[in-house]
């Protein structure tokens, strides 16, 4: 364990390289907003309110940014009030739009609001062709409906298309989209693969097979590109679904490949070593987890059936003990550890706390405001703006001004790669 | 620290052994170089070491591997770890994390090191390597040389004692190589680091070997021996060990200086020849003409204002550094990329306006991975498709197989073929077309001295006919036995473009070993002073 006999090749004082101190001060020279507050050039009055240049060393903790995601997200879940829902995704938007950086990960955002969308139109166009259980008097358009037999009775397809079944389908998938939209917010925010390493050791070696499941979808996204371009290359289109098809196998073969190299890679840089652990500590490691995942799973039931309200807290919670007690004895047989994971600092409070708080306000309006909340389907009315759940949901920007800002026109992360 | 005693592996439903009889015994210390043509067992050889032989890819190991005590037959690969580090042909795949930082720290994590020490030998790591501006990038956007290094530095976090590396170099640029050396000469020198790699560019690693592992046939159990000693007798060679064999110098020379200061005899008989000839000035009609041109890939302005023009029966050399453009360059030419900025043709058309069909007919690109052209699950079908793409009568593309490297087997897979049989089955599936350019990207990396002295016969002969060729490379050796134009190419713009003899002896990271030694005269190759030397002797 001795250091490389090695002069260093540019001294430092703090863990951040040095290039980067030096960006941070020429930015905060050339007056760039978003990137004063690091350390300012000399002579500069420092605006210790703004946020710092996001940097490895003071990222936000993965897990505050999926706390804040799924606040928003219970808030959405509470609602079915078309203006908050548009609300919410604009909050996420607005965050993701200010803080998120110019990772791979980060450029998922967009695949997941395309993804809400085709949810959102998927629902509308199953409400069209299957019609709706809402009760509506304003005909839009009659289908000419498609004759069942008797024993389909119940089922329905085509007929008459209605205003109000219309507006109940695209409430209900705006919600769903706006719950997509939340989580891509938070996959856009955090990097999933720094949230892994927040995992119990018990669960790191599942963890990292996410991780490489996840570095290998741009992988294939890259080969696929690389094999259309060789199919110009021998003369053939490279545009349309038989071109795309033809790939598929080759594309198959490289990353079964990629993947045998990649095990033989980990294998030799030594994943899966383990320590030796006692029977006695691994029996009762087997039984804590079993055991706490059962009582987890009766809680949960309890607690969502009418029936079981009065014990299902308790039994949620003893299970939950003995679960995490048995991933923390698991992880003993695990002997790594962990290089430089997210602290959860003051703005990880500040961040996870906005979300919690969007969502304990939500679900307090549903208390005293419901019909805001829940506007009914039939008879139609334009959905109003409660005023202070809508108030509470602005509660969610707050990351977008207390979470350290990306650095500001950095060139793009992208060479000519091989 | 690596012993082999009497090994031989058998790979499953292989009737022969991959290896046999092998007994080496490698000190502590050493940097030891294995040498050998392709397909003579080299990397077996080295998974052996890791453990990864037979644990991880079948097959039968008889005899014993120790490396510092530990019986890899006892050991698994992930019980080696922290001993052995090895680093594979692709530094891409070896990644398991997304980002620099992580990537050095993950071996260490798998370990068990403790927080503080990690944190500091991945300052040390990224400051040996010269990494520190990189460690926030992720590992995917990095050019070929990063990855190397950040394969190599995340193998060196854990502080193995040995280090085993397949071709360390092949991908990289001159400058980039000599960096990768330099920091393995310093892990010997000042770590006292077992060092054990497999490398075919043998320029550029032989002089700084302390012992050389010769595997010249397979089957045939290796002998080690002092480099010297192993490349009087070796069937590959660097083209230093080649003029020396030439001028019968004894001990033969390994290194540029050791040979320049040998080499004043042979100077002064050169003197008196003529010099070689320019190249024969090429027919005058242009094949590829780019003006001006600009290409951006995102934000990114990767080409800026090339200008380049290739005339047919010349072969031109394209060079620079890992990321500088070349490949993008050749892609442009093939109509892979839109152009932003300038004008583009190649064999008469503008080639992201033409349709692919008619485009093979005017231009060929063998890609880097050769094995990206080839779909087709025998190298027969292949042919098949490739006459079918072309519009060629059947059999073309078999018979320009056969031409261009006999023996190449009609019902095997064109991804059980050698690297060499490969590069000629794309090439022959590119040629089928007829096309009147033809471009190559880093055609001989993976290729021994063998397979590489037949391709630069197959490209005279071709660039003979009239065909313009293109070869973007890092083997400053191939430009100087084939190109008679050399451009180099440095972020994105053209900073050198003049003929061979020019460029490279005034270029001292692109100048061949030939040329260096026998400077201020322009011999760039072996065969030139052989040449020159026959009517004399």
């Amino acid at each position: 364990m001795t250091a490389l006999p090695f002069p260093r090749r540019t001294p430092r004082t703090s863990g951040r390289a040095d290039p980067t101190a030096a960006r941070r001060t020429a930015d905060a020279a050339a007056g760039l907003p978003g990137t004063a507050g690091a350390p300012a050039a000399p002579g500069r009055a420092r605006a210790w309110w703004r946020a710092p240049q996001a940097g490895r060393a003071n990222a936000v903790h993965a897990g505050a940014w999926w706390v804040w995601a799924l606040g928003l997200a219970t808030a959405a879940s509470r609602t079915t009030n078309m203006l908050l829902l548009a609300l919410v995704v604009a909050v996420a938007g607005y965050v993701v739009a200010a803080r998120r950086t110019d990772a791979p990960w980060a450029r998922s955002y967009g695949a997941f609001l395309r993804l809400g969308l085709a949810v959102l139109v998927i629902r509308l166009v199953f409400a069209v062709l299957l019609g709706s259980p809402i009760p509506g008097t304003h005909v839009v358009v009659t289908l000419p409906q498609v004759p069942l037999p008797h024993w389909a009775q119940g089922v329905r397809i085509g007929g008459r298309v209605t205003a109000e079944g219309l507006v109940f389908a695209l409430r209900d998938g705006m919600k769903l989209a706006t719950l997509l939209v939340c989580v891509g917010a938070a996959n856009a925010l955090a990097n999933p693969a720094r949230l892994l390493k927040s995992l119990p050791g018990a669960l790191y070696e599942a963890g990292v097979a996410v991780v490489v499941a996840m570095t290998f979808a741009p992988h294939l996204v890259a080969d696929v590109a690389r094999l259309r371009a060789a199919r110009r290359l021998r003369g053939r289109e490279d545009r349309g679904v038989r071109a795309l098809l033809q790939v598929g196998l080759p594309v198959l073969e490289g990353a079964l490949e990629r993947s045998v190299a990649l095990a033989a890679a980990m294998d030799a840089r030594g994943y899966g070593r383990t320590a030796a652990v006692p029977a006695g500590v691994r029996r009762a490691t087997a039984a804590l987890t079993l055991g706490g995942l059962l009582g987890v799973c009766a809680g949960t039931y309890a607690l969502l059936s009418a029936s079981g309200g009065r014990y299902g807290l308790p039994v949620l919670l003893i299970g939950l003990a003995a679960a995490m007690a048995g991933l923390r004895l698991g992880g003993r047989r695990s002997v790594r550890t962990r290089y430089r994971p997210d602290r959860w600092g003051a703005r990880a409070w500040l961040v996870a706390g906005s979300g919690a708080a969007v969502a304990a306000l939500m679900i307090a309006a549903t208390g005293y405001d419901p019909a805001a909340l829940d506007p009914p389907a039939f008879p139609l009315t334009a959905p109003t703006l409660p005023l202070w759940p809508a108030a509470s949901l602005l509660l969610g920007l707050l990351p977008a001004f207390v979470a350290p800002a990306p650095a500001v026109g950095r060139a793009p992360a992208k060479e000519d790669v091989r | 620290m690596i012993r082999f005693e009497d090994v031989s592996v058998t790979y499953e439903g292989a009737a022969e052994p991959a290896v046999r009889g092998v007994g080496l015994d490698i000190p502590e210390g050493e940097l030891c170089l294995v040498v050998g043509p392709s397909g003579v067992g080299k990397s077996t050889l080295l998974g052996a070491v890791s453990g990864l032989v037979p644990h991880f890819t079948g097959g039968l190991l008889r005899g014993r591997v120790t490396v510092a005590g530990r019986d890899t037959r006892t050991h698994r690969p992930r019980e080696l770890a922290d001993v052995v580090g090895t680093v594979g042909q692709d530094p891409l795949s070896h990644f398991v994390t997304d980002t620099v930082e992580d990537e050095l720290a993950y071996g260490m994590e798998s370990l068990g090191v403790p927080p503080e020490t990690m944190r500091r030998r991945v300052e040390e790591t990224l400051d040996l390597l010269g990494l520190t501006e990189l460690r926030d990038r992720p590992t995917a956007s990095l050019s070929g040389g990063q990855q190397q290094r950040v394969a190599i530095g995340s193998v060196l976090t854990v502080h193995p004692r040995v280090l085993v590396l397949d071709e360390p170099t092949s991908a990289l640029d001159p400058g980039a190589a000599e960096e990768v050396l330099a920091v393995l000469q310093r892990l010997v020198h000042d770590l006292g680091t077992t060092v054990l790699m497999a490398e075919h560019r043998l320029e550029r690693v032989v002089q700084y070997a302390d012992q050389v592992v010769l595997m010249a046939a397979p089957g045939v159990p290796p002998v080690t021996g002092t480099p010297a000693e192993m490349m009087a007798v070796s069937p590959v060679h660097p083209p230093v060990v080649g003029l020396g064999r030439l001028a019968g110098w004894s001990p033969l020379p390994l290194s540029v200086r050791d040979a320049r200061r040998r080499a004043g005899a042979l100077r002064e008989r050169l003197a008196a020849c003529a010099p070689p000839p320019p190249a024969a000035a090429p027919d005058p009609e242009p094949l590829v003409r780019a003006q001006r041109l600009v290409v951006r890939r995102g934000r990114a302005e990767v080409l800026r204002g090339v200008d380049l023009t290739v005339r047919a029966g010349e072969t031109v050399a394209l060079m620079g550094r890992n990321g500088a453009g070349k490949s993008t360059l050749l892609s442009t030419l093939v109509g892979l990329h839109n152009p932003s900025g300038g004008t583009v043709e190649t064999g008469g058309a503008v080639p992201h306006r033409t349709r692919p069909a008619e485009l093979v007919r005017r231009v060929g690109l063998v890609p880097q991975e050769p094995r990206d052209l080839l779909y087709a699950d025998t190298v027969t079908a292949e042919c098949a498709a490739a006459d079918g793409d072309a519009g060629a009568a059947p059999g073309t593309c078999r018979a320009l197989v056969a031409g261009l490297l006999p023996g190449v087997p009609d019902d095997a897979h064109p991804r059980d073929l050698s690297e060499g049989q490969r590069l000629a089955l794309a090439l022959a599936v590119v040629l089928t077309a007829r096309p009147p350019v033809l471009l190559l990207d880093e055609p001989t990396r993976g290729l021994d001295y063998a397979a590489k002295s037949r391709l630069v016969t197959q490209l005279r002969e071709l660039a003979a006919d009239g065909h313009a060729i293109v070869l973007a490379t890092h083997d400053v050796e191939l430009a100087a036995e084939l190109a008679h134009r050399v451009v180099i190419l440095a972020d994105g713009e053209v900073v050198a473009d003049g003929p061979a003899t020019e460029v490279v002896v005034s270029s001292p990271a692109f100048a061949p070993q030939v040329a260096k030694i026998l400077a201020p005269a322009p011999w760039l190759t072996v065969s030139q002073v052989a040449k020159a030397l026959e009517p004399a002797s």
